[in-house]
């Protein structure tokens, strides 16, 4: 309990902060949403030139990337800024967060919380709504179930892949934007059919590192869609499973690293 | 209080060698360092730049593993109880701030209230304590960004003792301060190191923070411990001596000796004479030099112990 009234005074000291600059943090807040739209709008064109990707309707397809945006620009706003910790740990600042009484990860999100990230996520759970508007979703228990959980897990996958990203850096400072192609890419990957992905690329990335259970599976799951792909159709239900256990693996990352924090000479 | 056993900090580095390839190479910053430090004591760590005082520090507040070796703190273990030992340790370190960059400095204070969960009367007691000795009040409201350095650091030590903790430390707290905040800040920790409760493990590279504050100095270098005693005993050991400093009415006479001293320096035109005092006390000193000559002015020097400790360093 009083750790949360510790992470509620972080939480709003840096919301004050950031409102402290008023206008950049205005122009930020909308600025931030540009990107978000992008995404969709990227996929509402490819459909124009064609009535069908990898054997999925427009319609079908939004709900792939709603749900993926929705659970990425959450994780993004919650979790994004964690890549921050490659300045932090250069310049040796990382100091001041270990010697606090509080775990230094969620200390490092809060200190600096993206608020200006907020309108994505607004932007994204709208997308989403329009797509399972769109689509003729036959609802029973299990897929209102799974309807709630696939963004979160979308969400905690993603904020899996930022923290081990991120986590480059106590090994490796100079990781620059190596976590980018993990994270940033993998939000693209899973914006699409994964059916539009081929052999070793598809293999990898949608099941070995589990993307394809990001959105893809949840997605055919909520539709009642045989996969093309051939996946039974109960594989779409593990998606949180995927997530936890993409959780548990960053939480691993993360200890580790800490270990190997350096420092800084001063 | 701190115990350290055999204490060891190891960092690979890569040296280019060639344009692809990199060599590792490990550099030992501490290694094999012994100490326990008692409750109550303050203790000056000194040494050369890269002598492993900064990565010791950080060992003993658990922001580094160490490499080897046995480290408690508060009966804690650093790393592994890291949240635990934090709530009773205080830290400065000179160039890391633990304020809130663009919040007025009483909130970044409310907020370390909440992180160290401290209830409020306890806290309120302990600042109202640390506004008058560092006279805060005057800038109590601005945002933290905006303060002159001497400001920031009486900040930060308030920030570090707001919680009441067993052990400060400090990591160059008067680092690029002006005399009079420099003096500001040892007061204050002179005042505080007196009541005994607060254990107090400070880095400087001025000594004068030492001979103010401590009573026990642990010099180190390249890694390990080449002195741990009063400043007295380090004079004893490097065979510093007083010096006395006569201004004299004539020239000294060439074949006089003063039994116990050496003389080390006649300046103004053989007026002004420097004697180390080496096996004789100042009184006889001075009764034989009167007897001899006559004086118009005499001063006795303590030893400088920047000498000393200038000589520790760079001895291999």
């Amino acid at each position: 309990m009083g750790d949360l009234r510790a992470y509620a005074a972080l939480g709003t000291a840096q919301l004050r902060s950031a409102t402290s600059y008023r206008t950049s943090f205005l122009v930020e807040l909308f600025g931030n949403m540009g990107a978000t739209v992008f995404d969709v709008v990227t996929v509402l064109v490819l459909f124009r030139a064609t009535p069908a990707v990898g054997g999925f309707s427009l319609r079908e397809a939004v709900l792939i990337v709603g749900l993926s945006s929705a659970g990425f620009a959450l994780a993004d706003l919650t979790i994004g800024n964690v890549d921050r910790l490659k300045s932090y740990v250069r310049a040796g600042t990382l100091d001041a967060v270990l010697v606090r009484p509080l775990p230094a990860l969620p200390q490092l999100l809060l200190m600096d919380l993206p608020v200006r990230k907020a309108l994505r996520v607004v932007f994204g759970f709208v997308v989403l709504g329009l797509a399972v508007a769109a689509n003729d979703i036959d609802w029973t228990p299990g897929r209102v179930l799974l309807m709630a959980l696939t963004p979160i897990a979308a969400a905690a996958f993603f904020g899996s892949i930022f923290v081990i990203s991120a986590s480059l850096a106590f090994w490796w400072v100079d990781s620059g934007e190596l976590g980018s192609a993990f994270t940033y890419g993998g939000r693209d990957f899973t914006s699409y059919p994964i059916s539009v992905y081929g052999g070793w690329f598809r293999g990898l990335f949608a099941y070995a590192l589990g993307f394809g259970f990001v959105a893809y599976q949840p997605a055919l799951a909520l539709l009642g869609r045989p996969d093309p792909l051939g996946l039974p159709a109960w594989s779409g239900y593990l998606s949180p499973l995927v997530a936890l256990g993409a959780a548990a693996l960053a939480a691993v990352v993360w200890r580790t690293g800490i270990r190997h924090y350096r420092s800084t000479g001063s | 209080m701190i115990k350290m056993q055999d204490l060891q900090k190891h960092f690979t580095v890569r040296v280019k060698a060639g344009r692809l390839r990199r060599k590792k190479r490990t550099v030992a910053a501490v290694d094999g360092v012994n100490l326990t430090i008692e409750r109550g004591e303050m203790v000056g760590y000194i040494g050369p730049n890269g002598a492993g005082k900064s990565t010791t520090l950080k060992m003993l507040t658990g922001v580094l593993t160490p490499s080897a070796g046995e480290v408690s703190v508060c009966g804690l273990a650093p790393v592994p109880q890291r949240t635990k030992l934090a709530l009773r340790i205080g830290v400065v370190f000179g160039q890391r701030s633990q304020l809130w960059w663009d919040l007025p400095l009483h909130e970044s204070f409310e907020l370390l209230r909440h992180i160290y969960r401290v209830p409020a009367a306890e806290h309120a007691a302990r600042l109202r304590r640390c506004r008058s000795l560092l006279d805060l009040d005057e800038f109590l409201d601005t945002p933290v960004r905006q303060l002159s350095l001497g400001q920031r650091m009486r900040g930060e030590l308030t920030a570090a003792l707001l919680h009441g903790p067993e052990v400060l430390f400090l990591d160059e707290p008067t680092i690029g301060l002006d005399v009079v905040s420099k003096q500001a800040v040892r007061a204050f920790l002179a005042e505080l190191g007196a009541t005994g409760d607060v254990t107090l493990v400070l880095t400087t590279h001025d000594l004068a923070d030492i001979e103010r504050l401590c009573e026990r100095l642990v010099v180190i270098d390249h890694g390990r411990v080449v002195h741990d005693g009063s400043i007295e005993a380090l004079h004893a050991r490097y065979g510093s001596r007083r010096s006395l400093v006569a201004d004299l009415e004539q020239p000294l006479p060439a074949d006089f000796a003063l039994p116990g001293t050496v003389l080390t320096a006649v300046t103004a035109n053989g007026h002004r004479v420097t004697f180390s005092l080496e096996s004789t006390t100042a009184a006889a000193a001075v009764a034989g030099l009167v007897a001899a000559v006559p004086v118009r002015d005499l001063s006795l020097l303590e030893p400088d112990i920047e000498d000393v400790v200038a000589r520790l360093y760079t001895s291999p």
